[in-house]
C-alpha cells in the first residue's frame, strides 16, 4: 500500500474518511509513520495536521477508516480501552496544556504518579532529571503562567517523555516561538529520537526545521497524503507541493535559502 | 405556516430529551469515579476551599439581610394583628423552609458554580481536559467530581450558616430596634420549628439544590465550545439553568412533602 511491510509503521492510517460541517478533512486517507523515525506532518492551515494526531490519540474518531497504532485499530477501542493504548503515546500539545493550577514540578510528576507505583523520592528525582534534560533545572515550584512561552512548551515535553512513551507526537511544537528556542526543542527532540528511538510524529508548517529533523515527511493535501523522504519533497513536480513551497519562501521564513544545505546537515 | 412550527417543536423536544440523558450519563460517571480508588481526597478539599470557604462572607452577609428585612416586614404585618410575638416563627419558619436552601443555592450558583463552570471550560479551550485524557487520567475523575462532590458538602453548610445569621439578623431588628422582648422571639422560633417538617425539609431541599447545581455548572463547563465564547456561554448557560432548576425542584419537593 504504502510500500515495505505493515509492520515497519508503527502507526497507520487507512482509508480515513472525515468531515468537519461541510469540509471534508480526510478524504481517504492512508499513510504510514515509520517505526523509531522522526515524520513531519505539512501543510497549509487547516489541512489537518491537529485532526491526524487527535485521531493517532483517540480523541477523534473519523466517520469511517481505520487507524492503527502498534497493530491496534484505536478508533474501534473503547475510551477505557485507549487508556491502555494511550500509554504508549506521549503528546506535546500545541499550547503545552499544562495544568495551570498545578506547579511545574507537580505537572510533569503527575503521570507517574497516576500510572507507577514509584515513592516520592523516586519520582521527584525522575522529573528532576527531565527537567534538567529539557535545561530547565529550579523551575519546578513555578506555575505555568510564570514560564516563557518555550520554557513552558520545554516543560511540557518533559510531562510528554516522562513515562518513556514509544510513539511522540508533537503539534506544532515550534509555533510561536523565537530561533533559538525553535533550535532548543528541535535538538531536544532530535536526540530523544536518536537516543531513545522514539517514533515521532509532528505536525508543523514550520517548513526549515522540517527538513532540518524529517526523516519523512507526509505533505497532507486535498484530504490526502503524499509521503516521502526531504529530498523526494524538494524535487516533486507535483503543482500543489510547489505552491507549499514557493508560498514559504515568500514569507518571512528565511526557509528557502538554508534548505538545501540544512536539509543534508540534518539527517547524518 | 403550521408544519414548520410543529417540526421545530420536535426537534427541540429531542435536543432537550438527549440533553437531559447526556446529564444523566455524565452523572452515573462521576458517581461511579467518586466511588472508586483513588479518592483525590487533597482536591476534594481544595475545592471545599474554594467553593465554600470563598462563599463564607456572602452567605452571612446576605442571610443576616435577609433575616433583617423578614423581622422588619413580619413585625409591621404582625402588629396589624396584634401577633408581634410571633415573629420569632414567622423569621424561623419562612429561612429555614424556603429562603435559607433557596437563596443559599442562588448565591452558591452566581459565586461557586459559575466558577466551576468558567474554570472546567477554560481548561477544555486550552486542552488541558485533552492532556489529561493523552496522560490516560480521566478528567472526569481528576477534574470534575472533586468539584460536584464538593458543592454537595458545602451548600447544605452554607445553607445552615445562612439560617442562623437570618435569626439573628431578625433579632437585631426586632428586639433590639422595634423593642420586642428577646425572650418571646426566641422561644417563638423555638417552638415552631420541628425536626421532621422544617429541618428535615431544609437539609434535602439544600442537598437536592447541590446535587443540581453542581451537576449543571460541571456539564455545563466539561461541554463547552473550546472558544472564549464558548467559556462565557457556559458560565451564564450555568447560572440560567441552575437557578431555573433550584426554583422548579424547591416547588417539587415543597409539594412532595405537604402530601
Amino acid at each position: 500500500m504504502d510500500g515495505g511491510p505493515a509492520d515497519e509503521f508503527r502507526v497507520r492510517f487507512d482509508g480515513v474518511h472525515l468531515r468537519r460541517g461541510d469540509r471534508r478533512v480526510f478524504d481517504g486517507l492512508s499513510c504510514g509513520f515509520t517505526r523509531a523515525r522522526i515524520t513531519v506532518v505539512l501543510g497549509g492551515s487547516g489541512a489537518g495536521k491537529t485532526t491526524m494526531l487527535r485521531l493517532i490519540g483517540g480523541l477523534s474518531r473519523p466517520e469511517s477508516g481505520s487507524v492503527y497504532v502498534a497493530g491496534e485499530d484505536v478508533t474501534r477501542l473503547s475510551e477505557r480501552e485507549l487508556f491502555r493504548t494511550r500509554a504508549r503515546i506521549g503528546m506535546l500539545f500545541q499550547g503545552g496544556a499544562l495544568l495551570d493550577s498545578m506547579t511545574i514540578f507537580e505537572n510533569v510528576a503527575l503521570p507517574l504518579r497516576e500510572h507507577t507505583q514509584l515513592s516520592e523520592h523516586e519520582i521527584a528525582a525522575e522529573v528532576n532529571r527531565r527537567l534538567v534534560a529539557v535545561g530547565l533545572p529550579e523551575t519546578g515550584n513555578l506555575y505555568p503562567r510564570e514560564l516563557s512561552g518555550g520554557m513552558s512548551r520545554r516543560a511540557a515535553l518533559a510531562r510528554t517523555i516522562v513515562t518513556d512513551p514509544e510513539i511522540v507526537l508533537c503539534d506544532e511544537p515550534f509555533s510561536g516561538l523565537d530561533p533559538i528556542n525553535v533550535r532548543r526543542i528541535e535538538a531536544l527532540l532530535i536526540d530523544l529520537n536518536r537516543r531513545l528511538g522514539l517514533t515521532m510524529i509532528i505536525a508543523s508548517h514550520h517548513l526549515a526545521s522540517s527538513l532540518r529533523m524529517a526523516d519523512r515527511i507526509v505533505f497532507l493535501v486535498d484530504g490526502r497524503a503524499i509521503a516521502g523522504t526531504p529530498e523526494d519533497l524538494l524535487r516533486s513536480t507535483d503543482q500543489r507541493v510547489l505552491e507549499f513551497l514557493r508560498a514559504d519562501s515568500d514569507g518571512p521564513d528565511e526557509t528557502s535559502r538554508h534548505v538545501p544545505a540544512t536539509a543534508s546537515a540534518g539527517r547524518v | 405556516m403550521k408544519a414548520p412550527a410543529i417540526s421545530t417543536l420536535g426537534l427541540r423536544t429531542l435536543e432537550l430529551v438527549g440533553h437531559l440523558g447526556r446529564v444523566a450519563l455524565f452523572l452515573s460517571h462521576i458517581g461511579r469515579v467518586a466511588v472508586k480508588k483513588p479518592y483525590r481526597l487533597r482536591r476534594l478539599v481544595n475545592e471545599v476551599f474554594d467553593s465554600g470557604v470563598l462563599s463564607l462572607a456572602i452567605v452571612c452577609l446576605a442571610g443576616a439581610t435577609v433575616g433583617a428585612v423578614l423581622g422588619l416586614q413580619g413585625y409591621n404585618t404582625l402588629t396589624r394583628f396584634g401577633a408581634a410575638g410571633s415573629l420569632g416563627a414567622v423569621v424561623g419558619l419562612s429561612l429555614v423552609r424556603e429562603l435559607g436552601p433557596v437563596l443559599t443555592a442562588l448565591l452558591v450558583t452566581g459565586r461557586a458554580g459559575s466558577a466551576m463552570a468558567a474554570e472546567i471550560a477554560s481548561m477544555v479551550t486550552t486542552g488541558q481536559i485533552d492532556g489529561l485524557r493523552m496522560m490516560s487520567i480521566d478528567p472526569v475523575d481528576f477534574v470534575v467530581a472533586p468539584k460536584a462532590l464538593a458543592m454537595l458538602f458545602v451548600l447544605p453548610m452554607l445553607s445552615a450558616l445562612f439560617i442562623v445569621f437570618g435569626f439573628f439578623g431578625g433579632y437585631i431588628v426586632g428586639v433590639e430596634l422595634l423593642g420586642l422582648d428577646g425572650g418571646t422571639y426566641l422561644s417563638s422560633l423555638e417552638n415552631s420549628i420541628e425536626f421532621h417538617d422544617d429541618v428535615a425539609q431544609s437539609l434535602v431541599k439544600s442537598v437536592v439544590f447541590a446535587a443540581l447545581v453542581g451537576t449543571i455548572a460541571t456539564y455545563r463547563g466539561f461541554h463547552a465550545e473550546p472558544t472564549s465564547a464558548g467559556v462565557s456561554a457556559a458560565t451564564t448557560g450555568t447560572v440560567v439553568a441552575a437557578s431555573l432548576a433550584v426554583l422548579l425542584f424547591d416547588y417539587v419537593i415543597t409539594a412532595l412533602w405537604s402530601v
